[in-house]
């Protein structure tokens, strides 16, 4: 049954004026895992950086695994987010602003793990593009370097992007509601009032963002694989990492979509927005993604067990068979096994089916990183560069505390501001999925094209 | 500021509102700029929505895309002549390395100056004077008159009713 604009402002705006007990107890479990960490990280304070389990050669562990994770999380919205704006797919509506907001706080995860990581963050600074007290400027060659422009700019257009489309909301919100909030509300909306300049102006925007962001989020991924392959480390030094970086980035993104996207869907009733259809295209996608990193898996392994060099091989057989064998198999489990059918078999695509290969793939990735980092670095190419591994409770808590923090930013994210884009809800409702339509009002003929047919696919099961 | 305006519950009968003010301005002694119309929605397609067409905040980003990378260009090629460094044989200013800061800060001016274009265009942040009615997030299309005439307003109630309005209501827009 199509929904009323009334219908639309109701439901979407429902979970910022009530929310429900449950609402707050996973406020309430996400908050205790992010105020362990903050534990956690006072202890690291205090203690020094050697509390961590890194030790050479090891230098890079949970932490960038952490970090390399939640930056290919990140991948999940802006991108497909501009994708379908640019391809005019109006099925994206109710999807793209849970996109959106995985991005940004994803983002901004992933940077706080580098401030963890250096060990003394008051010196953070460092890392900005200055010239210090010595007055020697960054090195541009560096590709931390890169990552500090590449994620610096992602966060700004991703905020931007994920903002500006939120503004004519914030003024739904401020017009339906009194004092303090109203206050709030108002200051978030700039002013808006919706006139058609107001309109255009904010559309132009938006597809200027979408054109510019798609590039930067391929950037921000192929920057953070350079990370790695610019350096002389087993199996890392490859030109595939920078394309198999970026595709494992939107796999993982596209899974944890998927996933906030069910939770939403469930615990924000949301049924009659986040339809079957939705988590049906997206699981499409994810088949695709799914494939293509078994491709890129496949090939990486090849060329390296093709060219049979013996550091190479060190760690590839480490991976394959010996000492991270069982993780290597979960992952190819995780993110391919699993799947697989999940996906591809139409009964199976269901919303309860594309959850669970979601959660295996999130699982997978993550994994995924971390076999990429710690086994290379274990076996470096001299014999006496060579060590293990074992992470600490204070590395485990940050990690988890880093996962708390996405579900506690998240669930604020969803109390402060409708999940589903209200207005581009009700550009659903209008004719032909809000194209253009002749009348016999003069003025409302010009462009004199008629669309038959029914609504494009918007929100039909 | 004193708004009249009439609440249409489609596209469509606005822009009959929106033709009829136009009509009668000069009657009812009013300068048609001072149409205003609101709604919660884009409506694409009515001239109404359509007469703020332009290209030029593409123009802007391509603009703005420039700046950034020539900001890009003179942070590395500056500082890497002021301070020189020799990393592993690599020249003083690599142009391969370079590129990418220099992508980067052009991606970067192109998204500032599309906001900027769109907060300069859209004519935000304005917290006074907002002019706005609940019933537009329900479907409704605000059209109205600003500042409208002192002498004929019942002739200016009528033309809205006459258009199609649900409602004719009047607003002392002040504050936010």
């Amino acid at each position: 049954m199509q929904r009323t604009a009334e219908q639309i402002e109701k439901d979407l705006l429902r979970p910022i004026f009530r929310s429900s007990p449950r609402y707050w107890i996973a406020v309430g479990i996400s908050s205790s895992l992010v105020l362990a960490g903050v534990y956690a990280f006072g202890y690291q304070l205090y203690n020094g950086i050697g509390v961590w389990g890194i030790n050479s050669p090891v230098f890079w562990a949970l932490d960038i695994t952490n970090f390399v994770f939640w930056i290919g999380i990140s991948h999940a919205g802006t991108l497909i987010s501009a994708i379908l704006r640019l391809c005019n797919a109006t099925w994206r509506r109710p999807v793209t602003r849970c996109a959106e907001a995985i991005t940004v706080f994803s983002i901004i995860i992933g940077g706080l793990v580098p401030l963890c990581h250096i060990g003394r963050p008051w010196l953070a600074y460092w890392m900005i593009p200055y010239p210090n007290q010595r007055c020697i400027w960054p090195n541009f060659r560096s590709p931390l370097a890169w990552d500090f422009f590449a994620i610096s700019t992602y966060l700004t257009g991703s905020t931007t992007f994920l903002y500006l489309p939120t503004i004519p909301d914030f003024a739904a919100i401020r017009d339906a509601s009194k004092g303090l909030r109203k206050r709030i509300y108002s200051m978030l909306a700039l002013g808006w009032q919706g006139t058609p300049r107001q309109w255009q102006r904010l559309e132009i925007a938006m597809h200027i963002m979408a054109i510019a962001i798609v590039p930067v989020a391929v950037s921000v991924h192929t920057i953070v694989s350079w990370d790695f392959s610019m350096t002389l480390v087993p199996m890392w030094h490859s030109s595939i990492f920078g394309p198999y970086f970026v595709i494992g980035a939107i796999f993982s993104g596209i899974a944890a979509l998927i996933l906030a996207m069910a939770l939403l869907r469930r615990f924000l009733h949301l049924e009659e927005y986040l339809k079957p259809v939705h988590f049906n295209n997206l699981g499409k996608l994810l088949l695709t993604m799914s494939l293509l990193w078994f491709y890129f898996t496949f090939a990486e392994r090849l060329t390296t067990w093709y060219g049979n060099t013996p550091a190479e091989m060190t760690v590839f057989w480490e991976t394959i068979n010996q000492h991270f064998a069982p993780m290597f198999w979960i992952m190819v489990l995780c993110n391919f096994v699993i799947p697989l059918p999940l996906l591809a078999i139409k009964k199976l695509r269901t919303i309860i089916g594309t959850a669970i290969a979601s959660g295996a793939i999130v699982v997978g990735m993550w994994i995924e990183r971390f076999l990429i980092i710690v086994p290379s670095l274990d076996h470096k190419f001299l014999s006496y560069s060579q060590g293990s591994y074992r992470p600490t409770w204070v590395e485990d808590t940050l990690m988890a505390a880093s996962f708390g923090m996405m579900a506690l930013l998240y669930l604020l994210f969803a109390k402060f501001v409708p999940m589903i884009s209200i207005w581009e809800m009700k550009v659903g409702l209008q004719p032909h999925g809000g194209g253009i339509v002749t009348t016999e009002v003069p003025g409302a003929k010009r462009h004199g094209l008629v669309l038959e047919g029914p609504l494009p696919t918007d929100v039909e099961e | 500021m004193k708004v009249l305006y009439g609440l249409y519950s489609d596209p469509e009968t606005a822009q009959v509102a929106v033709n009829a003010l136009n009509e009668a301005a000069s009657e009812l002694k009013f300068d048609p700029r001072q149409i205003v119309i609101v709604s919660g929605e884009p409506h694409e397609g009515y001239e109404f929505a359509d007469s703020h067409l332009t290209s030029l905040p593409y123009r802007w980003a391509v603009l703005g895309g420039a700046i950034g990378a020539l900001s890009g260009f003179l942070l590395t090629t500056l500082s890497q002549r002021a301070y020189p460094i020799v990393t592993g044989g690599m020249p003083i200013t690599p142009p391969w390395t370079n590129g990418i800061i220099i992508y980067e800060l052009t991606m970067l001016g192109a998204i500032l100056m599309t906001l900027i274009v769109l907060l300069c265009g859209a004519r935000l942040p304005n917290f006074k004077g907002v002019i706005t009615d609940p019933e537009i997030w329900m479907g409704k299309i605000l059209v109205g008159v600003i500042d409208p005439p002192k002498d004929s307003p019942s002739e200016l109630e009528k033309c809205l009713l006459e258009a199609g309005a649900t409602e004719v209501k009047q607003l002392n827009s002040t504050s936010r």
